[in-house]
């Protein structure tokens, strides 16, 4: 992991103290709320329906026991004894007092963490696969180009006033699980006759207008990356419409403006720029890649692991679901599912989260990951480890066996927290795992994405689901709509809408209904939701969905 | 005759904690909806609003609100107000501890 130098530290603490002062001048009555928005929004805090929130970001989703033990500290001392874990990987504290926020960013700062640029109209917390560094299938670790990412981007001059926020997120595999084609920028690392290089996606990005995001270049060598991301950002930092907030995205710019002219003015950008950046961004990176050095595996017996799973089918049944193929021989990736049934999606207790630091340091080489899906990623456990690890986690209820299930739902906070927010997600999702294990549904079910926003800003992720349901307020009444077909990943698509929305009695039967559906339309048992939905089109989902308007039009 | 008017209440959140208040009659604020003053006249809920907006050092984005009369005072019309005066549904947290 990187460390921080001097140079961060001494940084970090100049802003945090900066911070503190304008903090203290707010209260003192000496800068208007005006003032004072946009420099708390530079540093994580907003202002939510029932509190003030602290959003602290997680680099790349990439944490270690101390920093774990840390967010479990600021959850007791300054919270109420939970975080809630988003779906960029950051993680929100939603109930501190204004004068305590200089001393969680002090506190936070001790550990190596901040908040900064976690909202605001600028280069947002780097995302990336939360497999990176341990996953099978992957070409090159993530994790240093995201970190050369954010130490560039971080208080960037030229980019604290950009028409609007800007997010990134980089994939080293062939299996995109860090959506790189709904970012603004998505960099998926590949190689071409042996050179390491970059495909570089711009444009893309869900909210009210979701996009999937172009190749602008199809091959970028590695040390051209930062004059390149320069480049883009300058450009859209000029060219990106400031005159309405809902066409400010790069998205729009990128759409209004068609891909090849920004293509051209990109280009020419990247000209003028590459030269000053003279070679210190790659000596920059190497000092930071040799940071990501891969841990020093074991090799061991793992017949244990076979045993456990002979004799316990709890844990069968867990490790058939949370477990990923590692790099390493005798090694898994494990998803701690922070989506027990009935449970918040991606809230965790302080007290989980000191357990998930100690599993980390005693048997995961002391590294823990965040995924945009809100689950808690322990990269590397050897399979010998992985009986007592998951003894440990089923004590302290984390030991949920639903990754990748119907009850594995992206939510965002919805209207039980955000200001923005038009409807409630979270009941739903509470409302619909709960249903689903009750049916005892969910393995028959398999593979399937359910993602739940509450408003059209799309923090859940709505458009990208398989099932996307999206709260929005029809009349002073909590309405939900139901999008089908969405895909995040490396064959990304957007939702198709299925029709008119369902109230929040209505909409889990509506759920069943489409499931049932499902389940009797599949060719076979290993027939996902998805490869059905591509074979058969909308028209029998929806179908299931409105009986009443299906039999009408099949009478007339 | 003089269009129909919608009570209303001013709410806001507190500087420091953040949390939803009410203006109450004498011109104060309130965490409990119940001591809300509700406003009838449009005039006077507009002038009222000024001067709580210029609260900067006690209240953040002051704002009307429709409501209407209950038996325990001031009532939400819509469940985004009726959210903010309970708290969230996930947990029994914020005024729903209190009150």
């Amino acid at each position: 992991m990187y460390s921080y130098t001097d140079f961060d530290k001494s940084f970090l603490a100049s802003r945090n103290a900066q911070f503190r002062t304008q903090v203290e001048r707010r209260i003192a009555g000496h800068l208007t709320e005006d003032e004072f928005k946009p420099l708390r929004l530079m540093n994580g805090v907003y202002l939510q329906l029932h509190a003030y929130m602290l959003r602290v970001a997680i680099p790349y989703g990439t944490l270690n026991s101390s920093q774990m033990k840390m967010l479990a500290h600021l959850a007791d001392k300054y919270d109420k004894g939970y975080g809630h874990f988003t779906t960029r990987q950051n993680i929100q504290y939603n109930w501190p007092e204004l004068r305590d926020i200089p001393d969680m960013l002090d506190d936070l700062g001790t550990v190596e963490m901040h908040a900064t640029q976690t909202s605001g109209n600028t280069i947002r917390n780097v995302t990336a696969d939360h497999f990176a560094g341990a996953s099978a299938d992957e070409i090159a670790d993530p994790r240093p180009v995201a970190e050369l990412i954010r130490q560039w981007s971080t208080d960037h001059p030229e980019f604290q006033f950009l028409p609007r926020k800007f997010k990134v997120a980089v994939t080293g595999s062939e299996s995109d699980r860090a959506v790189t084609r709904a970012h603004d920028i998505g960099l998926r690392m590949v190689e071409r006759d042996g050179v390491a290089g970059f495909e570089v996606i711009v444009g893309g990005g869900l909210g009210r207008t979701p996009m999937l995001g172009k190749v602008i270049a199809d091959f970028l060598p590695r040390e051209d990356l930062l004059p390149y991301l320069e480049a883009i950002v300058s450009v859209y930092n000029l060219l990106g419409r400031r005159d309405n907030k809902y066409k400010a995205r790069i998205k729009i710019t990128v759409h209004e403006n068609g891909l090849e002219k920004i293509r051209d003015l990109v280009n020419e950008r990247f000209v003028e720029i590459k030269a000053r950046f003279s070679g210190i961004d790659q000596e920059v990176f190497k000092t930071i890649q040799a940071q990501f050095a891969p841990p020093s595996f074991k090799e061991g017996d793992t017949a244990i692991f076979e045993k456990s799973r002979a004799s316990d089918p709890v844990f069968r049944a867990w490790s058939d679901t949370n477990l990923h193929a590692h790099r390493a021989d005798g090694y898994d990736i494990v998803t701690v599912s922070i989506k027990k049934h009935g449970a918040t999606p991606g809230d965790v207790t302080a007290d989980q989260m000191r357990v998930l630091a100690d599993i980390a340091a005693r048997f995961g080489h002391d590294e823990l990951r965040i995924s945009h899906e809100q689950n808690v990623i322990l990269p590397h456990v050897h399979k010998s480890d992985l009986p007592e690890v998951h003894c440990i986690l089923k004590a302290n209820g984390l030991g949920t066996a639903n990754i990748g299930l119907i009850s594995d739902i992206i939510a965002c906070p919805g209207m039980d927290y955000c200001a923005l927010a038009t409807a409630r997600s979270i009941p739903i999702a509470q409302q619909i795992a709960t249903r689903f294990d009750e049916l005892k549904l969910e393995h028959e079910v398999g593979d399937l994405k359910i993602k739940i926003s509450g408003c059209i800003n799309a923090c859940g992720h709505h458009h990208v689901a398989h099932i996307g349901i999206l709260g929005l307020d029809r009349a002073g009444v909590e309405s939900y709509q139901i999008t089908l077909g969405g895909d995040h990943t490396e064959t990304a698509a957007i939702g198709e809408r299925a029709g008119p929305g369902f109230s929040s009695d209505d909409i889990i039967p509506a759920i069943e209904r489409l499931i049932a559906a499902y389940l009797a339309l599949r060719k076979a048992q290993d027939e996902t939701f998805i490869e059905t939905y591509r074979r058969l089109g909308l028209t029998p989902f929806k179908a299931a969905l409105y009986p009443e308007s299906a039999e009408q039009s099949h009478a007339a | 005759m003089p269009r129909s008017f919608t009570p209303k209440v001013i709410t806001a959140n507190a500087l420091l904690k953040g949390d939803v208040v009410y203006l109450t009659n004498a011109d104060t604020w309130t965490r409990n909806l119940s001591d809300a003053v509700l406003l009838t006249d449009e005039a006077d809920a507009d002038l009222r609003l000024l001067q709580a907006t210029a609260q900067t050092d006690v209240v953040v984005g002051a704002y009307l609100v429709d409501m209407q009369s209950g038996p325990s005072g001031p009532e939400p019309l819509y469940f985004r107000e009726a959210f903010r005066r309970k708290g969230p549904s996930n947990y029994a947290h914020g005024k729903q501890e209190q009150f």
